[in-house]
């Protein structure tokens, strides 16, 4: 189980003269600083699927990387499973599989190579290592590129062998920073499964993610986050009911009023 | 540590950039530099040996002699008409004279009566041309001939002849050894050579493992390993220090392998006595003194790096880093600086000043504690500022 609770962060802005109008407006801004999360809170229990909505800017990226200790947050708590991950980040750090946004991958080694890195600095064992990439090469099919270098991978063989080292180490909780974004389908899919999977194991999964479709499949849970504030937090049926099912019109619902680009949200 | 270290150097081994600047332009840049050098040099020399010049005297008619001469010899002077008010310089900076001899109206061969004559040679001195010294040996030998005849008919001794020549002579007795000479030639500039290798071999790595963890999307995923900071950072930090020193180690056997190759199997003379002052020690300590400096470099390239947002970024960082290793180099190179006192506290500066030393054979052996320790200690406190600037969200997060 993972508990956040009134997570705050800001940023020292390092140019405020080269910020566009829309930033300057934005009420987050105070002097210096840019509050890009002021106040996120929600919870999530074994064997849930939480997904974090929100429009792009609204700190969601900021509080995934709290919660995988990347970040320090100014204010605020998150434990998993009893652990304080401010104060023990390197004990939550074998806790958490993380997924960033930005799939990156050494180039220059192979896929398998990648993944046993991840692997040895879990400190697996080479025997551990080479069995669960074996699993995982099954399970999200990467048997026919896994050894060849990353340099030239696809998105989705990409995105492929991100999963694959973000779990090598078995994780209690698995936070996807917007995991099929850039994907096809085939390569969504498979994503989609593997998240369905943890979910039958009991690992709780945080997913950020601007698709709808895949909250309504996969969730059990809902939180939304707006200008740095958590404005929605419940199960997928609370969230929903807003709107009498309607999802769209559930996360606009939350939005209280704020205005909100159609083209971040994909409709049902 | 040793894990993140492994990961990176296999990296680097399987990085064509990286391999080019720390073993193929180490290897070739010395045989490259001195080849060149002796190429164009040599060439350019035959070039203003033999080349055709073309001039125009001035009162010819005073000087038959010499005017014959050089009519004598057409494949070495060519005579060009000019009229009487000609603008000398503009001729030969337009390129249509090389030169103009100007005789004037009371030059005689009795010099005995006439007193020593001054010839006017109007020509471009600026670059590498041979035009004095060839003009020069036609008029000498007349000038000696002329200088003959007059002692002759004063009827003295060769001795005397001499004396009036040069009545006083100053012999020079050098103590400073052959290699001492040549080591305050040469032995300025191999630092900079060294450390600009060493540098180069250090940054690409460097790069790549800042700087290239974030454009790539990796830092992210490493920052979340459970493995200390510090760790990381040492662990990337030893990856490029290695590549530096293997850049250091590549550098010095080059230079003492091509040194021999051009000593022996080309018997480049100067070479082959430098070669046989210099001993295997020497380029030993030469390559000693690089490890704590290729410290500094990997420890300042590694901060840079992580700062960047991106490559490019790092690039600009580390080419100003470049300008800023040049400055104490280039203070090793002033005259008056040697390694004694403060000099041998002060980081690169003392290396580079020792390495002077050790190629002139004059090195104070006792300098290598200040050498080493100044200079592990400035690498030491650069590691930790690597290790302070890894843990900064404002860096990590730019």
């Amino acid at each position: 189980m993972i508990e956040i609770s009134h997570l705050a962060k800001k940023f020292a802005v390092e140019s405020p003269k080269k910020l566009s109008e829309q930033e300057k407006k934005d009420p987050r801004l105070k002097g210096r600083f840019f509050h890009s999360v002021k106040d996120v809170s929600f919870t999530c229990d074994d064997g849930q699927v939480l997904g974090l909505l929100g429009p792009n800017g609204a700190g969601k990226t900021t509080t995934l990387r709290i919660l995988s200790t990347a970040l320090t947050p100014d204010k605020g708590e998150v434990n998993i499973n009893g652990i304080d991950v401010l104060k023990e980040p390197l004990i939550a750090r074998k806790k958490i599989g993380f997924l960033s946004s930005s799939t990156g991958l050494y180039g220059r080694l192979s896929g398998r190579e990648n993944i046993a890195y991840f692997g040895q600095l879990h400190g697996l064992s080479k025997s551990d290592i080479a069995a669960k990439i074996n699993e995982m090469a099954e399970l999200l099919d990467m048997h026919n590129f896994l050894d060849r270098r990353a340099e030239n991978f696809s998105s989705g063989m990409k995105q492929k062998v991100s999963i694959a080292r973000a779990v090598i180490h078995d994780p209690e909780l698995v936070i996807l920073d917007e995991p099929t974004t850039g994907l096809d389908i085939m390569a969504t899919s498979t994503v989609i499964s593997f998240i369905e999977r943890l979910k039958a194991q009991g690992t709780p999964v945080i997913f950020s993610t601007h698709h709808l479709d895949e909250v309504q499949a996969l969730c059990d849970k809902v939180a939304v986050i707006n200008q740095g504030e958590t404005v929605f937090n419940g199960t997928i049926q609370e969230f929903s009911d807003l709107s009498g099912g309607h999802m769209h019109q559930s996360f606009l619902s939350t939005l209280d009023g704020t205005k909100m680009e159609k083209s971040n949200v994909v409709n049902l | 540590m040793w894990l993140i270290f492994k990961k990176e150097f296999t990296e680097l081994l399987r990085d064509r950039k990286t391999l080019i600047f720390m073993i193929a332009l180490p290897l070739l840049v010395f045989p490259l530099i001195l080849g060149a050098t002796i190429f164009f040099t040599t060439s350019a020399v035959s070039d203003a040996e033999n080349k055709v010049l073309k001039y125009a005297m001035v009162g010819q008619a005073n000087a038959p002699a010499i005017y014959q001469a050089l009519k004598d010899a057409p494949d070495k002077f060519e005579e060009v008409d000019i009229a009487a008010d000609a603008d000398f310089a503009n001729l030969i900076n337009g390129d249509e004279l090389d030169f103009v001899l100007e005789i004037p109206s009371t030059y005689n061969e009795d010099i005995l009566s006439s007193g020593q004559h001054t010839l006017k040679l109007y020509f471009n001195d600026a670059g590498l041309n041979k035009v004095y010294r060839r003009v020069e040996e036609i008029v000498k030998e007349l000038s000696d001939e002329y200088q003959r005849v007059a002692f002759d008919s004063l009827s003295l001794t060769e001795s005397q002849r001499s004396a009036i020549i040069e009545p006083v002579v100053i012999s020079k007795q050098n103590v400073a050894d052959e290699r001492e000479v040549w080591g305050e030639r040469l032995g300025a500039m191999l630092p900079y050579f060294l450390f600009f290798l060493c540098l180069q071999g250090a940054m690409a790595p460097a790069s790549d493992m800042g700087a290239g963890e974030k454009e790539r999307g990796t830092l992210e995923t490493l920052l979340i390993s459970p493995m200390d900071r510090y760790k990381l950072v040492l662990g990337k930090f030893f990856a490029i220090a290695l590549s530096g020193v293997i850049s250091a180690l590549i550098t010095v056997s080059s230079m003492a392998v091509w040194g021999i190759v051009i000593s022996r199997g080309m018997a480049v003379e100067f070479v082959a006595n430098l070669m046989s002052m210099i001993g295997l020690t020497d380029f030993v300590l030469v390559f000693f003194m690089l490890v704590p400096v290729v410290a500094i470099f990997a420890s300042l390239l590694l901060s840079l790096s992580i700062y960047a947002r991106s490559f490019k970024e790092a690039q600009s960082y580390m080419g100003a880093l470049v300008m800023i290793i040049i400055f104490p180099v280039l203070i090793a190179m002033m005259p008056g600086i040697e390694l004694k006192g403060a000099w041998v506290w002060v980081p690169l500066t003392n290396v580079a000043l020792a390495m002077k030393e050790l190629i002139k054979g004059t090195m104070d052996y006792y300098a290598l504690f200040g050498i080493f320790t100044s200079t592990a200690l400035i690498a030491g406190a650069l590691i930790a500022f690597s290790i302070y600037w890894f843990n900064k969200e404002k860096v990590l997060f730019r």
